[in-house]
């Protein structure tokens, strides 16, 4: 696990590497429709390093992000289309009001465990969406709210995609430091132990309630600004982006890249975004295809895309190394 | 609100409610059996009103024939997906077989759009629609063969679990497989029976809710999630739980269109659900978590 996720300086050396990747892709992809694809797939890795974090580190499966990324969402485009405060401000209304509501349903929630927990996540998106739906004065219904501005500062409007772009992507890179600093802290080694055994984690000494809360609320904001970010781009926002299914996807995602691995989140988070894309073209039978894809990935994978890598990193130098035949048999086996 | 209107929400709640019930133990058995929450449980229920409704319509087989059929068929897929699927991955994380489920009930749904299309579809009610007045509320009958079927449906799952040798090696799967295993019963042959089971379950419900409110290859992403609600209200993981949990739901639902309104059923039903796994975090029947330490 130590080597996939690069220990000490090697780790920074690959951050900025992927830091340079993502800026470099809107250079050789610069069509307005390419940028939009990374721009989502920007947003799609801020909530799923968020989530990773949560589901993969502390353990605590939530099916209820996309509640918080349709708080995120709305909180920016209420702020903005129905009083008239600049953009800036609905972002920070995002991050103050998707952490408040994660507190504030963390608390209980998250004395439940497993099974009953994903379901509390579940139900508490599903009243979310409903609030969307029925409290039309506030976000519009069905219709949903339209012309939200662009974010700016200091007078730099972030209004074409490549200029959101750079946002995005700031905010991307600035997620990934957080995960991997917290991943590789005091605050990442007490998540693991909640993860491996709420009840020995305890006994050290890990205030097991305080870091569960501390992490799921560091998911919904996460989450949030990702809807914030999402409706800059689009421009307007409407209940049916935040359903059951958009919660499911990004689950799919921390888990087709590698649980626990702040770098399966990135693999994950872009892969899955590039394939829905991708399928697109192929009009009726594109889900068919994702879903059929998703169900031999993850026969084929059980680990995630990094967990077949490292697999397949480790029997190449198992084979280059100089070790005895048994020895090599012996772990391709476990 | 008047005794007759009240009695009239409390009954279409407990047919919608039974649909869900029957649903939830299609969760519950899988989930007893595995640990792992079936995404794909909605597209069971699906696929068995829509392979009815061409059974009967285009096949012209009688409502019966087109009935069992069905179940049938949904059952072979069932199977289908255990042993594609969920057999090969017997060692993996739940997590992972959850996905797995989420990337069937996906593949399973687009097929069913393909197959059928985007339109609603129905069956003509199982006798009639001529609708019977009892105290003041009209029933159709198809709200009695819903509920009565579920109830006949149930107390044989309990027949089988009490009576037969596979109920009961079933139980002890859910219980303690490793104990299970070394009693000589075949786990392997039980995570198959429970799909089976289970998509026959789910096919059954399909069957049945179709002449009341039609059923398009969407359905099932809505249908699952008031199963597998229902099968957490009750208790994951015990059958007369799901039972309860799925027709409490349904209740639920059908109060709170009647004294809220249409739009706020679903926040309502999950607002309580909410409340009730906040004080009792193992359902109403569920027994307490246990931890090993």
């Amino acid at each position: 696990m130590a080597s996939a996720q690069g220990t000490g300086r090697s780790r920074w050396v690959w951050v900025g590497i992927y830091a340079a990747v993502m800026a470099l892709l809107p250079i050789i992809y610069s069509s307005n429709y390419y940028i939009k694809v990374l721009v989502a797939l920007g947003i799609n890795t801020i909530i799923v390093l968020g989530l990773n974090l949560l589901m993969g580190y502390a353990g605590q499966v939530s099916i209820g992000h996309a509640a918080f990324y349709g708080i995120g969402a709305y909180a920016l485009a209420i702020m903005t289309t129905k009083y008239g405060l600049p953009a800036w401000l609905g972002i920070a209304a995002a991050i103050i009001v998707g952490g408040l509501v994660a507190y504030w349903i963390a608390k209980p929630s998250l004395r439940l465990k497993g099974h009953y927990l994903a379901m509390a996540t579940l139900g508490f998106a599903e009243i979310v969406h409903v609030l969307f739906l029925e409290l039309k004065d506030m976000t519009g219904g069905t219709d949903g709210l339209y012309g939200v501005p662009a974010p700016s500062i200091a007078g730099f409007a972030f209004d074409t995609p490549q200029k959101l772009y750079i946002l995005v992507w700031l905010v991307t890179v600035v997620s990934l430091v957080l995960a991997l600093n917290i991943a590789h802290s005091r605050v990442g080694r007490a998540l693991r132990a909640v993860h491996g055994s709420e009840i020995a984690a305890a006994a050290m000494g890990v205030d097991t309630a305080k870091y569960k809360i501390q992490v799921f609320v560091l998911s919904a904001i996460l989450a949030s600004v990702g809807g914030s970010l999402y409706v800059s781009m689009v421009g307007y926002v409407s209940p049916e982006s935040f359903t059951l299914g958009v919660s499911i996807t990004l689950v799919a995602m921390v888990v087709f890249g590698g649980m626990g691995n702040v770098w399966g989140a990135i693999i994950g988070a872009s892969t899955l975004t590039i394939l829905q894309e991708y399928l697109k073209g192929y009009q009726d039978y594109n889900m068919v295809i994702f879903g059929a894809i998703l169900m031999l990935a993850m026969v084929f994978m059980p680990r995630g895309l990094i967990g077949a890598g490292s697999e397949i990193i480790s029997s190449v130098r198992r084979r280059f190394a100089d070790i005895p035949e048994t020895a090599g048999e012996e772990n391709a086996a476990s | 609100m008047q005794f007759d209107q009240l009695l009239q929400f409390i009954v279409s709640g407990i047919t919608s409610g039974s649909i869900y019930a029957l649903i939830a133990l299609g969760f519950t058995l899988i989930y007893n059996s595995t640990q792992v929450i079936n995404f794909a449980q909605g597209e069971f229920v699906m696929l068995g009103g829509l392979s009815a409704v061409s059974l009967h319509s285009v096949l012209d087989l009688p409502l019966p024939a087109a009935f069992l059929l069905a179940v049938g068929i949904v059952t072979i897929v069932g199977i289908l997906f255990e042993r594609v699927a969920i057999h090969p991955l017997r060692n993996s994380s739940i997590i992972t077989l959850i996905i797995v489920t989420v990337g069937a009930s996906i593949l399973l749904k687009n097929i069913a759009m393909i197959l059928w299309g985007r339109d609603s579809l129905t069956l003509p009610a199982f006798s009639g629609d001529k609708p019977v007045e009892i105290l003041g509320a009209y029933i159709t009958p198809q709200t009695l063969w819903v509920i009565g079927l579920t109830t006949i449906a149930v107390l044989l799952l309990q027949v089988f679990y009490k009576r037969t040798i596979v109920g009961k090696a079933m139980k002890a799967c859910s219980i303690n497989q490793n104990a299970a295993k070394l009693m000589g019963i075949n786990t392997s042959r039980i995570v198959l029976l429970s799909f089976a089971m289970s998509a026959a379950f789910g096919a059954m419900a399909g069957v049945l809710i179709t002449p009341i409110s039609m059923i398009s290859y969407s359905a099932g992403g809505f249908l699952g999630l008031k199963g597998f609600a229902g099968a957490v209200l009750g208790g994951l993981g015990n059958p007369i739980g799901a039972v309860v949990g799925g027709v409490l739901l349904g209740v639920l639902e059908s109060l709170s269109i009647g004294f809220i309104s249409s739009g706020y059923k679903d926040a309502v039903a999950f607002l309580i659900l909410l409340l009730v796994l906040f004080f009792k975090p193992s359902g109403i029947l569920g027994s307490r978590v246990k931890e090993k330490v």
